[in-house]
């Protein structure tokens, strides 16, 4: 049924080259963990990936119950997490993967730093990284205000306090991140949501975008 | 089973297949039951809800009778208000949907100066009559819903809204 369905597409629209564009490429046997057991840690690119994709299907489900307003988000969150089927797993999937897409995305780090996968010809991929790393801890940072509880509110003025140190601009980039100079309130929990789903995963879309065209140009770097 | 031997190839894609599509399901499965949870909801029975209305005080003209009620919506508690258009007719008490079921506008007794006797839509035009009967020929489908009632201390207590049971 699936292979007929596949064949009538195929034969108008051709498509079998353009999956095998993407899908056909060679796999070296330096990366291949069942030559070297120790190449497992090429794998940690794909796991970082990989969480990224639950944490934006888990956040897409969570905001069809989450409302950014200061009355109604604590409430909310309670209402998705204790009241919604398989509420407290899906906000789990989001909660746990959070952490995890960061420790995921700093051991891809590593890998990358200690074969020398950053050097020539590979320095824009290593730049782009080091945005996705930024978007992702942005991602977090974000996130944490948005259940609107006292951890959350007291994690976003620290935050927000250490931006401020920042010498000259810093008082302009707590009231940008706040939305006021003195509250920590309303505005902030609305911008934050904004920069949270809208933004910053607009943002991350195009950098891995971008990563992963630019892998496919050069290649996995050689053995050390 | 001999003539037909599973290749190597065929094989590993089977167990790829079917363990991928197990993983991916597991991530899925609870998300889309998240999201489709508010269908599955099982509604509570609905209780009396007593309004300010003295049952001796009814008459055979319908009047529009308020009632509020505490209406929890999720994460969302408030007062809400809505209608009913009561009168008797002999000992009995009718109480009408003030919904239109046509597309669920209001309607209101005597709406319309044109129709005396009814009650009219202002939407597009429904009419129906006394017993919640539709009139043919105006838009909606169907008589509107009608209350279950009760009389609590000589006041009006409405119930559940079912299909109108007085029209036959
Ligand atoms: C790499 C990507 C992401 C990371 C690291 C991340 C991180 C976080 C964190 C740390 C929280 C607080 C969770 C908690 O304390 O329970 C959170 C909450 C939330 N996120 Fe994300 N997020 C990501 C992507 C997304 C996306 C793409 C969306 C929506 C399109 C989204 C929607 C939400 C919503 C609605 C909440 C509030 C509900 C809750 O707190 O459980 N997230 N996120
Ligand atoms: S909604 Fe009442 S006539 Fe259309």
């Amino acid at each position: 049924m699936l292979n007929k369905l596949y064949d009538w597409v195929d034969e108008r629209l051709d498509i079998t080259p353009i999956w095998r564009d993407i899908a056909d490429h060679e796999v070296p046997e330096h990366v291949n963990p069942a030559h070297h057991f120790s190449a497992f840690v090429y794998c940690f690119g794909g796991l970082t990936f990989f969480v990224t994709v639950i944490q934006i299907l888990s956040g897409m489900f969570l905001t069809m119950y989450y409302v950014p307003d200061v009355e109604n988000a604590w409430n909310s969150v309670y209402y998705l997490q204790n009241e919604v089927a398989f509420g407290e797993i899906v906000r789990g999937m989001h909660h746990w993967g959070a952490s995890l897409v960061i420790v995921m995305i700093f051991l891809h780090t590593l890998r990358v730093f200690f074969t020398g996968s950053y050097k020539k010809p590979r320095e824009l991929n290593w730049m782009v990284g080091v945005m996705l790393f930024g978007v992702i801890l942005g991602l977090g940072f974000t996130g944490y205000l948005l259940p609107w509880d006292m951890k959350a509110l007291f994690a976003t003025k620290v935050g927000i306090e250490i931006a401020a140190s920042v010498p000259v601009i810093g008082e302009y980039i707590k009231i940008l991140l706040a939305g006021d100079d003195t509250i920590l309130g309303a505005q902030t929990l609305t911008r934050f949501f904004a920069i949270h789903v809208f933004f910053l995963p607009a943002a991350l879309l195009g950098l891995m975008g971008a990563h992963f065209i630019m892998i496919r140009k050069q290649g996995i770097s050689g053995p050390l | 089973m001999s003539n037909n031997r599973v290749s190597r190839r065929q094989f590993l894609s089977y167990t790829i297949m079917g363990v991928g599509g197990f993983m991916a399901s597991s991530l899925v499965l609870p998300m889309v039951r998240f999201a489709v949870d508010p269908a599955l909801q099982v509604e509570g029975d609905s209780d009396f809800i007593v309004t300010d209305q003295l049952v001796s005080e009814l008459t055979e003209e319908p009047i529009r009778v308020s009632f509020s009620y505490e209406q929890q919506d999720a994460w969302y508690t408030s007062e809400v208000t809505n209608d009913a258009w009561v009168y008797k007719a002999g000992d009995e008490i009718i109480a009408l949907s003030p919904v239109c079921k046509h597309l669920g506008c209001t309607v209101q007794w005597e709406g319309s100066a044109d129709f005396p006797n009814q009650f009219f839509c202002p939407c597009h035009n429904g009419r129906y009559e006394k017993n919640g009967n539709n009139i043919p020929g105006t838009p909606p489908l169907g008589p509107l819903d009608q209350f279950v009632v009760e009389v609590r201390d000589g006041y009006l207590a409405l119930g559940e809204v079912k299909p109108n049971f007085i029209v036959s």
